[in-house]
C-alpha cells in the first residue's frame, strides 16, 4: 500500500517492522491479563456505584417529572412538580436561608480553621496534643453535637447564657430568635467541622519551603507580611479547592436545623434539604422532593464542575 | 471527603431508593401451610413494653386458635411516616397497618389503602362506632378505607401539686383561656424556673396545637367552599388564640424563656414538676407516670378551655391496597376481634387491671370510640376495674361529651407545618405582627388546601 508519505517513512530512524511487534490485540490482551485483578476490583466498584449511586440519581431525575404513589404506575406530570415548588412560599425562603447559612459558614468555617492552622503551624511544642484537641469535635456524631449545643444554647439554663450572666453581659435567645438562630447554627457547624479543614490547611502550610520564610524574615517581613506574601500565595490552590468543597457541603446543611430548630423560629432556619425532607417524608410527595433534589443537584453541580476544573489545572 | 460525597448524594439517593425498591417489589400472594390465609399485621408492642407485648402475643395466639383458617404474622411497631412509603414501594408494607388520624385522608387520596366498604358492612358492631370517627376513614364518595380503634379529644393537662402550691384549687381547673392565663401567672410566680403554661411550636406540633386552640374558641382551620377548601383562621378567632399566647409569653412571662418546644420537651418539664399546664390528650398521663416516675394522683385533666370545641384525634388500621380479598377479610376479622369487640371488654380490661396498668383513663385499654349501649357497657367495665383517681379527670369527661369534636383538617401535616411558624413567631418575637402572620399563613395554607382532591 503506497502513500504520498511513504518516502519520508524511509528517512525515519529504523523501527521494528510491524510484523515483528506483537499485534495491538495481543498487547491489549496481555495488558488485561496482567491487570486482571485490578480490573475485577474496578468492575465491582463500578457496579456498586451504578447500583447505589448513579441509578438512584437517574431515577431521582425521572421521579422529578412524575407523580408517584408506589401503588399504581407513576404518571408523567412534566414540570408540574417544579411549578408546585416555585409556588410554595417556603421554597424561596429555604434557598435564601441556605445561601445565608453557606455565606456565614464560609466566613467562619473558612477563616477560623485557616487561622487555627497557622497558629498550629507556628507551635514549637505540644503540636500533636493541640492537633488532637482541634480534631476531637469531628469524632462526635453530628446528632450528638447538635443535641449538646442545643443545651448550650438553652435560653434559661444553658451554658452560654449562664456564662454571660455570670460576667454581667446581656444574655441571648440564641436558637429562639429569628435574628440569631441561623448564626447559632453556623457556630455549631463551624465547631463540628473545623477539625478536618484545619488539618488540611496545616498539611498545605507544611509544604511551604522554610527558606521562603527565612528570606522574608531577612527582608524584615513581620507576621502579617509573611502571611500575605508567602503563606497565602503558596496555599492559594488548597484554599480555593477547600472553599468550593465547603460551599458544596454547607449548601446541604440538614442535621443542625433538623435537630436543633426544626426550621424555626418563623421559618428562619428552613433550609433546602430540610424542605426536601419535609416534602419526601412528611408530605409523602416524592415527585416534588425529587424535583427539589434535582435543583439542588444542579446548583451543586456548578461548584463541583469548578472543583474538577481546578484540580485538573493543578495536576 | 468521604462524608462530603455521601452528603452530596443524600438528597437524590434518599428519594430515589424508594423508586428502586418499587422495581423490586413483587406483591406476591403468601399462603400459609394448610391453606390458611396468612396476614401480616402491625401494632405489636416492642419487647421493651413487656406487659403490652405479652397481652398482644396472647391475643394473637387466642385469635389463631379460634380462627384456624387465619395465620397472623405480627410485626413490631406502629406508624412511622418516614418509612411508610419505602415499605409500600418495596412490597414490605403489612397487610393490615396502623395509622394516626392525621394520615388517612392523604393515604386515601394517594390510593394507598384498600376499599373495605363492603367487607366492613358484615362486621359486628360497626354501627356502634361513633360515625365521625368512621368518617375519618372515608373518601368524598363515602367509601370506607379503615377502622378507628382508639380516639381522644384534646384537653388541658395540669399539675395538681403546682396548683396547690400556687394557691389554686386542683379540683376546679380553669374553664376559660382567661382563667388559664391567670393560673399560669400564679404558677410562674412560684419561681425556680417554674413555667405556668407551655405550648409546642416545632415539627408540625405547633400547628396541631394552634388548630386545637382555634377549635376551643369555636373557630376552625379550614372550611369547605363548594368543591374546594379554604383557610379559615385569619379572623377574630385566630387573633384571639394568638393574643392569649402573646400575652402569656410576653406580658405575663408565664411561659418560660425556652421555646421551640415539642411534645417530649413539654412532657419532660411536666414530669420534672416544672410545668403547670399544657394542652394534651389523656394518653399523656401514662407517659408522664411511666417515663418520668410520676404518680397518677399528681395529674389532672380538664376539658379544653373555651368549651366551644375540641380536636378529635386517634388511631386506627387500614389495609394494604395490594392485599387479596381473602386477606382483607381475614385482616378485618382480626381488627374487629381484637379492638372492636364488646364481648371482650371485661376480660381484656381485667387483664390490664390485674397487671397494675392504668384503667379508667379516657385512653386505651378503654378507648372512647363507642356510642349508645356499647358505650354504656364499656363505661360499666371501666368503673368495675378503675384503678386511677377518676375525679382528677372528671372535668375532662364532663366536657368531652358536651362540646363539639372536630377532626383534623385535610392535608393536616402540611397545614401544621405552615402554622408552626406562626406559633414560633408569636413565642419568640415580642413584636410579632399577628395580623401579618395570619395573612401570610393563610396564603400558605390556601396553597396547601388547593391540592386537596
Amino acid at each position: 500500500m503506497s502513500s504520498p508519505r511513504s518516502s519520508s517513512v524511509l528517512e525515519r530512524p529504523a523501527v521494528t517492522p510491524r510484523a515483528a511487534r506483537p499485534s495491538a490485540n495481543l498487547r491489549l490482551r496481555r495488558k488485561i491479563k496482567e491487570n486482571l485483578t485490578a480490573y475485577g476490583l474496578l468492575c465491582a466498584a463500578l457496579a456498586c456505584f451504578a447500583i447505589f449511586s448513579w441509578y438512584p440519581i437517574v431515577r431521582g431525575v425521572l421521579l422529578s417529572f412524575q407523580q408517584v404513589d408506589f401503588v399504581n404506575d407513576p404518571s408523567w406530570v412534566g414540570f408540574g412538580n417544579f411549578t408546585k415548588l416555585f409556588e410554595d412560599p417556603l421554597f424561596g425562603v429555604a434557598w435564601r436561608n441556605t445561601l445565608l447559612f453557606t455565606g456565614l459558614a464560609l466566613v467562619f468555617g473558612f477563616f477560623v480553621p485557616f487561622l487555627t492552622a497557622v497558629l498550629l503551624n507556628e507551635l514549637r511544642h505540644a503540636k500533636a496534643y493541640f492537633r488532637l484537641v482541634v480534631y476531637l469535635p469531628v469524632m462526635l456524631p453530628p446528632v450528638v453535637t447538635a443535641l449538646m449545643w442545643k443545651w448550650f444554647y438553652d435560653p434559661g439554663s444553658g451554658l452560654f447564657n449562664q456564662g454571660l450572666d455570670a460576667v454581667g453581659l446581656p444574655t441571648s435567645q440564641w436558637l429562639d430568635s429569628s435574628t440569631t438562630a441561623m448564626l447559632s447554627l453556623v457556630f455549631v457547624s463551624t465547631w463540628a467541622n473545623m477539625g478536618s479543614t484545619t488539618l488540611i490547611y496545616l498539611a498545605a502550610l507544611q509544604t511551604i519551603p522554610g527558606e521562603l520564610y527565612e528570606a522574608a524574615e531577612l527582608d524584615g517581613a513581620g507576621m502579617w507580611k509573611r502571611l500575605r506574601h508567602v503563606t497565602f500565595p503558596q496555599t492559594r490552590f488548597v484554599l480555593l479547592v477547600l472553599l468550593l468543597l465547603q460551599v458544596v457541603a454547607t449548601m446541604q446543611v440538614f442535621t443542625e436545623p433538623y435537630v436543633m430548630t426544626g426550621g424555626g423560629p418563623d421559618d428562619s432556619t428552613v433550609t433546602v434539604l430540610l424542605l426536601l425532607y419535609r416534602y419526601a417524608f412528611v408530605y409523602n410527595d416524592f415527585g416534588s422532593a425529587s424535583a427539589m433534589s434535582v435543583l439542588l443537584f444542579v446548583a451543586l453541580g456548578v461548584f463541583s464542575a469548578m472543583y474538577v476544573r481546578l484540580t485538573k489545572e493543578a495536576s | 471527603m468521604q462524608s462530603l460525597r455521601i452528603r452530596r448524594t443524600l438528597a437524590v439517593a434518599a428519594v430515589a431508593c424508594l423508586a428502586t425498591a418499587t422495581a423490586c417489589s413483587s406483591g406476591t400472594e403468601e399462603k400459609a401451610a394448610g391453606g390458611k390465609v396468612k396476614v401480616t399485621i402491625t401494632g405489636q408492642p416492642p419487647q421493651t413494653q413487656a406487659f403490652e407485648r405479652q397481652v398482644f402475643d396472647k391475643d394473637v395466639a387466642e385469635f389463631e386458635a379460634s380462627h384456624p383458617d387465619i395465620d397472623l404474622e405480627p410485626h413490631e411497631g406502629f406508624m412511622d411516616p418516614k418509612t411508610f412509603s419505602a415499605k409500600l414501594a418495596g412490597g414490605q408494607l403489612e397487610d393490615v397497618y396502623y395509622v394516626y388520624f392525621t394520615d388517612p385522608a392523604q393515604i386515601i387520596a394517594r390510593r394507598q389503602a384498600a376499599d373495605i366498604t363492603e367487607v366492613a358492612k358484615t362486621l359486628p358492631h360497626i354501627n356502634d362506632i361513633q360515625p365521625q370517627l368512621l368518617d375519618n376513614f372515608r373518601d368524598a364518595n363515602g367509601k370506607l378505607y379503615g377502622l378507628p380503634t382508639a380516639n381522644y379529644s384534646m384537653g388541658l393537662l395540669y399539675s395538681r401539686p403546682l396548683f396547690t402550691k400556687a394557691g389554686l384549687d386542683p379540683d376546679n381547673p380553669p374553664k376559660t383561656w382567661d382563667e388559664v392565663r391567670a393560673a399560669a401567672k400564679k404558677i410562674a410566680a412560684l419561681g425556680n424556673g417554674t413555667v405556668g403554661y407551655a405550648d409546642y411550636s416545632k415539627n408540625n406540633q405547633g400547628g396541631w396545637h394552634m388548630t386545637s386552640w382555634l377549635y376551643s374558641l369555636g373557630g376552625q382551620i379550614a372550611r369547605k367552599d363548594g368543591d374546594s377548601w379554604k383557610a379559615d383562621f385569619n379572623n377574630d378567632k385566630g387573633k384571639a388564640a394568638l393574643n392569649y399566647l402573646r400575652q402569656m409569653r410576653w406580658e405575663d412571662d408565664s411561659m418560660g424563656s425556652k421555646q421551640l418546644l415539642e411534645a417530649q420537651d413539654v412532657q419532660r418539664m411536666m414530669g420534672a414538676g416544672q410545668l403547670g399546664m399544657y394542652m394534651a390528650a389523656p394518653d399523656n398521663v401514662p407517659v408522664l407516670v411511666k417515663q418520668f416516675n410520676g404518680k397518677y394522683e399528681d395529674y389532672g385533666l380538664a376539658g379544653l378551655p373555651g368549651s366551644q370545641g375540641t380536636l378529635l384525634g386517634g388511631e386506627g388500621y387500614m389495609v394494604n391496597p395490594k392485599a387479596s380479598p381473602e386477606k382483607i377479610k381475614a385482616g378485618l376479622t382480626w381488627i374487629q376481634w381484637k379492638f372492636l369487640n364488646p364481648d371482650r371488654f371485661d376480660p381484656y380490661v381485667k387483664t390490664f387491671a390485674d397487671g397494675k396498668q392504668p384503667v379508667g383513663l379516657p385512653a386505651p385499654p378503654t378507648p372512647d370510640i363507642w356510642q349508645g349501649a356499647v358505650r354504656e357497657q364499656q363505661e360499666q367495665v371501666k368503673l368495675k376495674y378503675q384503678n386511677v383517681p377518676a375525679a382528677n379527670y372528671k372535668s375532662y369527661m364532663d366536657t368531652a361529651t358536651k362540646i363539639k369534636g372536630s377532626i383534623e383538617p385535610p392535608n393536616a401535616q402540611q397545614i401544621y407545618a405552615a402554622l408552626d411558624s406562626v406559633m414560633q413567631a408569636v413565642l419568640t418575637d415580642k413584636d410579632a405582627n399577628i395580623d401579618q402572620l395570619l395573612a401570610s399563613a393563610e396564603s400558605k395554607v390556601n396553597s396547601v388546601l388547593a391540592q386537596v382532591k
